[in-house]
């Protein structure tokens, strides 16, 4: 692994000057054989990987608007080019998201444009050399999807959208990354990112059930395989043993004990994670999704309520209606089949905060705040929820929400720097499948945006915990935090404050 | 008449045609290609007409340029709105008589071709004075301004160094449109502001200036956060659900 070395925090947050292959040395692990093969992909590099590349380009350009529209649009305006935490922590010019897409574009002029096949030169086309295709392995790996651009950008255009087509046209040549591609293989197999095993996953609840007993002498469930609960509960399998993870499940769990709801995790579908999204392959992010599917309708639930994920919250927010028929009005047999059975009274699906702030509302929990009264508080919008995603009925109820909840939970509350939040928030660094130990220098350097506001909060006002609503901020910052200085355990869940207010026993 | 009169009045029939076409074309490969996913870039409205009035802003306000350069945002927005009153001041060129708010807008078209002139030089200067900028700008990024310059040059040199005789220019344009072309007047200015005009719409449909109808078929800024109230699904996806049991 390279050197891992934190930049310096920046006394204003202005753009780095531009530095040329600053991070050309970054890739992760190419997949193996077998981690390919798994997924229906070319098990090696194969030898007419251009031509294919070309026509599944073309593909793309054709089932996706979005690809096709941006890949057109780009004015080389430069609006976006100061926006990506990668460039601004690394100052390398291909994390511009603009140049980020122009190696895709470059392409697309060469082989789909009249203007680029007669004037190349003119317009930036290039012809798809094995070099630009390390390059797009390289730097299509240095983008975490998480449309920061797209804020931005006078017509939308998702760097993210431009990512993902590059990352799915890799795969079909056969030059898939290891991380994310081994992991999809594991959902398959064994049902879960983290490879946990139905058994193992039973004997991670009782534990929880005794700790929790222990805690707080109420008999808190962590049911599995429930038949007849209302509420499926689909959470990031992080959530069963990773610290500080497994805090807010304790707390979800704390909520729906109080509330008196009955509830159930699957075994079929331990996981909210879908990396589907990741390596921007439809099918893949659908067969995820229907493991959801088959899990509700096997048990017959009446609600499905997803955890604190941020791209797991995307998939189910914004997609699993598409390609699992998980929400409401559909027409058609096979969405009607599950709609029938989901209760409609509630949001389907409901994320966790959205269960809990309704319950908060209408005064069914017992909190007190003061339990939060050693930590001062600050929330990082993750950025899958704040720009690909809503909670509640108004546009921003992503905002609101969780940090309603934080609030009421908690006595002592900063935000951070204007600019870093909400839909301007910075990527902790980890997301979009980048979450591996080989681009740890890519993922602290990309923090470095996050990292400067909260130390602006922690020096100035003592802001000793942030908290966060997804698995992958929380393990990308216990990893990174230490680099910058801090505590790693400053990092935690909004159902981890919750889980310490929550007073069990005061009312059943 | 003149042989450079026929010449450009060709040149003109001509390039309607590319421009109309192509532009026809490419609006309907955007409008037939399916958007698959739900992508609005969020907080997004809710509802149709919520979608309506966010393209309004974006069109009329270059809303999200605004928060994210004030300077390019000044420069963009500043050549747009010129360029918008330039246009709507060379309407007089195509219609007879002219209408009274046309009449009106005339000064203001004016005083819009410094400001257009204004705003393409910052533009311009930025390729040249940031470095993020001058990285990913291609000769076509360029060559693209100095055309609008160009333009907006020999326009204004027409009308404040030296004069050429806009009613023959009209009775020109007039002449195209009831497919009965009439002589140009010579004038060197002239022709190299007309020419440089038809380059423009020439490469429109093939350039960058797609943006302009890009921006309505974005689908992150033109789908309405509606995804767990309406199921959406694209043709081809529907197709992978037939072959499946419930
Ligand atoms: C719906 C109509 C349009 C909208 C919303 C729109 C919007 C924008 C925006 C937001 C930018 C980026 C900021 C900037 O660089 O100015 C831009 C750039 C540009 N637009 Fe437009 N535009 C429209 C129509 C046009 C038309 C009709 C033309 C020319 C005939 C044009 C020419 C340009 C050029 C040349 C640039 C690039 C400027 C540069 O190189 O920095 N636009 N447009
Ligand atoms: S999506 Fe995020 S990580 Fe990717 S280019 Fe845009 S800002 Fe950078
Ligand atoms: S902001 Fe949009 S149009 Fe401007 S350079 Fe970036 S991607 Fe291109």
């Amino acid at each position: 692994m390279a050197d891992v070395t934190a930049p310096p925090l920046r006394p204003f947050p202005v753009a780095p000057p531009v530095v040329p292959d600053a991070m050309a040395a970054s890739k992760p692990y190419v997949a193996n054989e077998k981690m390919q093969e798994a997924l229906g992909f070319p098990g090696s590099l194969v030898d007419d990987w251009h031509d294919r590349a070309i026509s599944k380009m073309g593909e793309l350009l054709g089932n996706y608007r979005s690809l096709r529209v941006y890949l057109d649009a780009c004015v080389h305006c430069g609006a976006c080019s100061d926006k990506c935490h990668y460039f601004l922590g690394t100052g390398d010019p291909k994390n511009m998201p603009v140049a980020r897409q122009d190696l895709m574009r470059g392409v697309y002029r060469r082989h789909f444009t009249v203007a680029g096949r007669l004037f190349p030169k003119l317009v930036g086309a290039t012809e798809l050399t094995k070099d630009l295709l390390d390059d797009w392995y390289k730097y299509y790996n240095q983008c975490s999807e998480c449309r920061r651009c797209s804020v931005f950008c006078p017509y939308g255009i998702d760097t993210a959208e431009v990512t993902m087509a590059a990352k799915e046209i890799l795969d079909t040549v056969g030059y898939g990354q290891k991380y994310s591609n081994e992991i999809i293989g594991k959902v398959h197999r064994i049902g879960n990112n983290l490879g946990l095993p139905g058994p193992a996953l039973e004997d991670t609840l009782l534990g929880l059930e005794e700790d929790t007993k222990e805690e707080t002498g109420a008999d808190v469930k962590f049911p599995l395989d429930q038949k007849g609960a209302e509420v499926l509960l689909v959470t990031p399998s992080a959530d069963f043993f990773a610290e500080p993870h497994v805090e807010s499940l304790i707390g979800y769990a704390k909520v729906f004990h109080q509330a008196g709801i009955s509830w159930t995790l699957s075994s079929h579908a331990s996981e909210a994670g879908n990396f589907g999204l990741f390596i921007g392959n439809y099918e893949q992010m659908r067969t995820i999704a229907l493991r959801i599917r088959e899990a509700a309708l096997e048990l017959g639930v009446k609600r499905i309520v997803v955890g604190e994920c941020g791209h797991a919250w995307r998939v189910a927010y914004s997609f699993w209606n598409t390609l699992a028929g998980i929400g409401a009005g559909a027409d058609d047999p096979f969405a009607r089949l599950l709609q029938s059975q989901l209760d409609s009274r509630y949001r389907q699906p409901t994320h966790i905060c959205e269960l809990t702030w309704d319950l908060i509302e209408r005064g069914a929990l017992v909190l007190d705040a003061g339990a939060n009264d050693h930590r001062i508080v600050t929330f990082h919008d993750s950025c899958n929820v704040a720009r690909a995603s809503r909670m509640g009925d108004t546009p921003g109820g992503q905002f609101e929400i969780p940090r309603a909840i934080v609030r009421a939970v908690s006595n002592r509350y900063v935000e951070m720097r204007p600019g870093t939040t909400r839909e301007a928030t910075f990527c902790c660094g980890g997301g979009g499948g980048l979450l591996t130990d080989e681009l740890l220098d890519l993922r602290v350097k990309g923090a470095l945006p996050r990292m400067e506001s909260l130390r602006e909060v922690a020096d100035g006002q003592g802001v000793n915990f942030m908290a966060t609503i997804c698995a992958i901020c929380k393990a990308q910052f216990t990893k990174v935090l230490p680099y910058y200085g801090f505590d790693m355990s400053m990092v935690g869940g909004v159902h981890q404050l919750v889980s310490t207010a929550i007073r069990l026993g005061a009312k059943s | 008449m003149a042989a450079a009169s026929v010449l450009f009045a060709a040149l003109f029939y001509a390039a309607t045609a590319v421009l109309v076409v192509g532009l026809a074309l490419r609006i309907r490969l955007y409008a037939g290609t399916p958007a698959p996913l739900k992508i609005p870039t969020t907080p997004a409205p809710v509802t149709r007409g919520g979608v309506a009035w966010r393209l309004v802003r974006e069109v009329a306000l270059f809303e999200s340029l605004f928060k994210a350069s004030l300077w390019t945002w000044l420069f963009g927005w500043v050549f747009h709105a010129a360029l918008a009153l330039v246009l709507l001041r060379h309407l007089r060129y195509f219609v007879d008589p002219v209408p009274a708010f046309l009449a009106f807008v005339q000064p203001f078209g004016i005083l819009a071709g410094f400001a257009m002139a204004g705003g393409l030089a910052g533009l311009w200067a930025r390729r040249f004075l940031v470095d993020r900028v001058r990285y990913i700008s291609t000769p076509s990024d360029h060559l693209m301004l100095a055309l609008l310059l160009a333009i907006a040059g020999t326009g204004l040199a027409m009308k404040y160094l030296a004069g050429t005789d806009v009613v023959a220019v009209k009775s020109f344009f007039l002449g195209l449109l009831a497919l009965d072309p009439q002589p140009l007047p010579s004038d060197a200015l002239l022709y190299a502001h007309l020419a440089l005009v038809a380059a423009l719409m020439l490469v429109f449909p093939f350039s960058k200036l797609l943006h302009a109808p890009g921006l309505f078929f974005s689908p992150s800024r033109n789908q309405a956060d509606d995804p767990r109230e309406r199921r959406h699904l694209a043709p081809w996806a529907a197709r992978l659900e037939s072959d499946r049991k419930p």
